[in-house]
C-alpha cells in the first residue's frame, strides 16, 4: 500500500479529533477525540518508521502512549472532581475563568 | 588671635540651651507640670542670657569678635557654607535683647498662660505652648549669630514659622472658630511674599559674588566696578521687600494687626520685640552692600518714614487695646527703618532696643490688663448671666488705675518712653533718629515728626480710655490685679525703658563705640537740643491733646461715640484703617481666590491633569475590555485558538 494512504488516514483521524474536541461538550467523548488525535500522530511514526526502517519513531508511539494513559488519568480525575462540585460536566459550564 | 580670658566657644550655647529646653519640655515637660514646664522653658532661655552676657564680656576684651564654627553644612562645586556663628558686637546686642526681654517674656509667660489656658478651656496645651516659645528663641539666635546668608534664612524662616503656630496658638477659636487660624494663615502668607524677595535677594548674591558668607560678599561687593551698582541696587531692593514683609512696612504691614490673635506674651516678644525687627537686623548686618546703593537707601528711608505715619494714623482709631500697640508697633519698626535707611545704624538700633523694652512692657501691661479684665468678667459672671463683655475693647475700660495700680504705672512708663518724653529711654533713640533725618532730608523729618505727635496722641488716648475716668463696665468695676509673676518682669521692663536711654546717651555713645568695631559708620550726630525740645513739644502736645478729648470730661458709657467721630469720614478711615485690608481683598485675594478656582482648579487642575489622568485610565480600560471578550471561560474556544495558533505557526513556516 502506498505511502499516501496511511498519511490520509492520519489526517482523517486527527481532523475528526480536531472536531471532536472542539464540537463536543461531553468531556468523556473530549477525551476519547483527543486519544484519536494522539493516534494520528502514532499512526504516522509507525508509518515513517517502517518506511525509513528506523526504530526511532517506534519507540516514539510507547512513549506517546505513556503519557496519553498519564494525560488521561489526571484529566478524569479532574473531572470528577468537577462533577463532585457542581454537579455536572458539561464542558459549557465550567466557564468560571471568563474575563 | 585668641585673646586669653574670652568665652566665645560658649557662642553655640546661645542656640543648644533654648534648644535643650525645648527638648526637655518636649519629652517630659506634660510630667513636670505647669509650672515645671514653663521654669524650665525660662530657665533655658535665662542661661542663653547669660551665655550672650559672656560673649558680650570676651567682645570688650577682644571686639573684632569671633567666628565659631560648628560643622561644614554644604559644599556643592566651589559653593561652601558652613554652620558658623558670627560673634560680634552686632550680633551679641541683638543677642542680649533677644535673650533678656526673652528671659522675661518667658517669666511673665508662666502667670499668663497659666490663667489663660483656664480661661481658654485647654490646660493640656500649657506646654505646648513653651516648646514653641523655646523654638522661637533657637530660631532667633539661629538668626542673629549667622555668619551667612544661608544660615540667616534658616532663622528667618524658623521665626516665621513660630510665628504662626503661636498666633494659631488657639487656633478653634477667634471669629466663626477660624478667626485665630486664618489670622496665622494670613501673616504665614504675607511673610512668604517677603521671603520671596529675600530669596530672590540671596540669589542674585550667589550669583554674582558666589558665597553666602558675609565678609566675603560685601568683599566681593566693595571690589566691584561701579558699573555693576545695578546689581547691587538690585539685591537690596529685594532684600527691602524681605524686610517689609517680617518687619511689616508698607506695603505688607497687614498681617501684624492680625497676629494679635496670638496669645499676648506671644505679641511681646515675637511681634514687638524680637522677630519683627529681625528686617531692621538684617539691613544693619547688610549695611556694606546698602551703602554703595543710596538709590536703595533712600527708597528705604521713605518706606520707613511713610510706614511709621501710616500706622500711626491708623492706631488712632482703634480700639483694641492690642491692635493700638500693633499699629504702634509697625510705626516704630518704621522709625527704625527709616533710619537704617539713612544710614544712622547706631540710631536704628538703639531705637530698636529700647523699643524692645518698652514695647515688650506695652504688651505685657496690654496683657495684664486683659487678664484683669477676664477676672473681673468671671468675678461679675458669678451673680447674673450677662452680656459678654470683650477685655480687649478699651470702651469696655477705664478707672482701671485704681482697680491695677501696679499695671498703671508701668504702662505709664511705657507709654511715656514710646512717646518719647524726657528722660524715658524712646526720647534719646527717637531723638537720635530725628536728628540724623533732619539733616538728609526735610520732608522725611516732618513725616516722622508728624508720627511723633500721632505716637504721643493715641499713646496718651488709650492711657486715658483704659486707667483714666470711670469704671464704663461692670467687668472693669470688678478688674483685680495679677500675681508677682505677671507683675515682677513689668517692674523690671519699665526699669529698663527709664534707663534704656543710657546705652547711647548723648555724649557717651556706648552703642555707637560699640557697635564701630564690627560695622563702618559715619561720625555719630551731635545732640541737637534743637531737635530734642522740638520732638519733646511735639510728645507733649500729643498727649495734651489727648487729653483735652479724653481726659478732659469722663468718657461715660461704652456705647457713646468716639470724641474723634465729629472729624466725619477721616475718622471712619482711621477706625478701618484706611480700608487696606479691603483693597487688598479686592485687588489681590479676590482676583487670585478667582484665578485658583476657575482657572487652575476647574480648567487647569480638573480638565487638563485630571483629563490626562482619566483618558489613559479610560482608554486602557476599554482595550482591557476588548480583550477580555477573548477570556469567555469557554474550554473549546481556547481549543479553536489553539489550533489557529498552531495553524497560523505552521503556515508561517511553511510559506515563508
Amino acid at each position: 500500500m502506498p505511502l499516501a494512504f496511511y498519511v490520509i488516514l492520519s489526517v482523517i483521524m486527527f481532523v475528526i479529533g480536531i472536531l471532536g474536541v472542539m464540537l463536543r461538550r461531553n468531556p468523556l467523548v473530549v477525551f476519547m477525540s483527543l486519544e484519536m488525535m494522539f493516534n494520528a500522530a502514532n499512526l504516522l511514526f509507525v508509518t515513517f518508521a517502517s518506511y525509513y526502517h528506523q526504530l526511532q519513531g517506534q519507540i516514539i508511539v510507547f512513549f506517546i502512549m505513556t503519557v496519553a494513559a498519564a494525560e488521561v488519568a489526571v484529566g478524569l480525575a479532574i473531572m470528577v472532581a468537577i462533577f463532585r462540585t457542581r454537579h455536572s460536566i458539561d464542558l459549557d459550564q465550567v466557564s468560571n475563568l471568563k474575563g | 588671635m585668641p585673646v586669653s580670658g574670652t568665652f566665645f566657644y560658649l557662642a553655640p550655647w546661645v542656640i543648644f540651651l533654648p534648644a535643650l529646653g525645648l527638648v526637655v519640655n518636649l519629652l517630659i515637660g506634660k510630667r513636670l507640670g505647669n509650672h515645671g514646664a514653663g521654669i524650665v522653658a525660662s530657665l533655658a532661655t535665662g542661661s542663653a542670657f547669660c551665655v550672650a552676657l559672656l560673649l558680650a564680656f570676651s567682645l570688650v576684651r577682644q571686639p573684632d569678635g569671633e567666628i565659631f564654627k560648628i560643622a561644614e553644612w554644604l559644599s556643592i562645586g566651589t559653593l561652601k557654607v558652613d554652620w558658623a556663628l558670627k560673634v560680634d558686637t552686632l550680633s551679641a546686642t541683638m543677642m542680649l535683647v533677644v535673650a533678656g526681654v526673652g528671659t522675661l517674656i518667658h517669666i511673665y509667660a508662666i502667670g499668663y498662660m497659666q490663667k489663660d489656658v483656664h480661661h481658654n478651656g485647654d490646660p493640656e496645651r500649657f506646654t505646648r505652648f513653651f516648646v514653641y516659645f523655646n523654638l522661637f528663641i533657637v530660631a532667633m539666635m539661629t538668626l542673629v549669630t549667622a555668619n551667612n546668608y544661608l544660615m540667616l534664612f534658616v532663622g528667618w524662616e524658623g521665626v516665621g514659622l513660630c510665628s504662626y503656630l503661636l498666633i494659631g496658638f488657639w487656633f478653634e477659636k477667634g471669629a466663626q472658630g477660624t478667626g485665630n487660624a486664618k489670622a496665622a494663615k494670613k501673616a504665614f502668607i504675607v511673610n512668604r511674599v517677603g521671603d520671596f524677595g529675600l530669596l530672590m535677594a540671596m540669589f542674585l548674591i550667589f550669583w554674582n559674588f558666589g558665597t553666602f558668607e558675609f565678609r566675603g560678599v560685601f568683599d566681593a561687593a566693595k571690589a566691584m566696578p561701579t558699573a555693576g551698582n545695578g546689581v547691587i541696587l538690585l539685591i537690596t531692593l529685594f532684600m527691602l521687600l524681605g524686610v517689609t514683609g517680617k518687619s511689616a512696612q508698607l506695603p505688607l504691614f497687614v498681617w501684624l494687626p492680625d497676629a494679635m490673635a496670638g496669645p499676648t506674651p506671644v505679641s511681646a516678644l515675637i511681634h514687638a520685640a524680637t522677630m519683627v525687627t529681625a528686617g531692621v537686623y538684617l539691613m544693619a548686618r547688610s549695611l556694606p552692600l546698602f551703602v554703595l546703593a543710596p538709590a536703595a537707601q533712600s527708597v528705604v528711608m521713605w518706606v520707613g518714614a511713610l510706614t511709621a505715619l501710616f500706622a500711626a494714623t491708623i492706631a488712632v482709631g482703634q480700639y483694641d487695646i492690642k491692635k493700638v500697640l500693633a499699629y504702634s508697633t509697625i510705626s516704630q519698626l518704621g522709625f527704625m527703618v527709616a533710619a537704617v535707611g539713612m544710614g544712622a545704624v547706631t540710631a536704628g538700633m538703639f531705637h530698636l532696643i529700647t523699643h524692645a523694652f518698652f514695647k515688650a512692657l506695652l504688651f505685657l501691661s496690654a496683657g495684664s490688663v486683659i487678664l484683669g479684665m477676664e477676672s473681673g468678667e468671671e468675678g461679675h459672671h458669678k451673680g447674673e448671666p450677662g452680656e459678654a463683655v470683650d477685655p480687649q475693647d478699651m470702651r469696655n475700660m477705664g478707672g482701671l488705675q485704681r482697680r491695677m495700680p501696679v499695671t498703671f504705672w508701668v504702662y505709664l512708663t511705657g507709654a511715656l518712653a514710646l512717646s518719647g518724653i524726657a528722660p524715658l529711654s524712646g526720647f534719646f533713640s527717637k531723638d537720635e533718629i530725628l536728628t540724623s533725618v533732619g539733616q538728609q532730608s526735610l520732608p522725611v523729618f516732618i513725616i516722622l515728626l508728624a508720627a511723633a505727635f500721632l505716637t504721643a496722641f493715641y499713646m496718651g488716648r488709650q492711657l486715658l480710655m483704659v486707667f483714666g475716668g470711670r469704671a464704663r463696665t461692670h467687668v472693669a468695676e470688678q478688674a483685680k490685679e495679677n500675681s508677682p509673676i505677671i507683675t515682677v518682669p513689668l517692674v523690671i521692663l519699665a526699669v529698663l525703658s527709664i534707663l534704656g536711654g543710657l546705652i547711647n546717651f548723648p555724649g557717651l555713645n556706648w552703642l555707637e563705640t560699640w557697635l564701630e568695631h564690627t560695622l563702618e559708620l559715619g561720625k555719630p550726630e551731635a545732640f541737637s537740643i534743637l531737635t530734642a525740645g522740638i520732638s519733646l513739644v511735639i510728645a507733649l502736645t500729643g498727649l495734651f491733646a489727648a487729653w483735652l478729648l479724653y481726659g478732659r470730661r469722663s468718657l461715660g458709657s461704652p456705647e457713646r461715640p468716639d470724641p474723634l467721630t465729629p472729624m466725619g469720614w477721616l475718622y471712619k478711615a482711621l477706625e478701618h484703617k484706611w480700608w487696606v485690608d479691603e483693597v487688598y481683598q479686592f485687588v489681590l485675594v479676590q482676583p487670585y481666590r478667582y484665578i485658583a478656582r476657575e482657572v487652575m482648579a476647574t480648567w487647569s487642575d480638573q480638565e487638563i491633569i485630571d483629563g490626562v489622568a482619566n483618558d489613559l485610565g479610560n482608554i486602557t480600560s476599554a482595550l482591557s475590555q476588548g480583550w477580555s471578550a477573548l477570556q469567555n471561560g469557554l474550554v473549546r474556544s481556547y481549543a479553536l485558538m489553539m489550533l489557529l495558533g498552531v495553524v497560523a505557526i505552521l503556515a508561517y513556516l511553511l510559506f515563508r
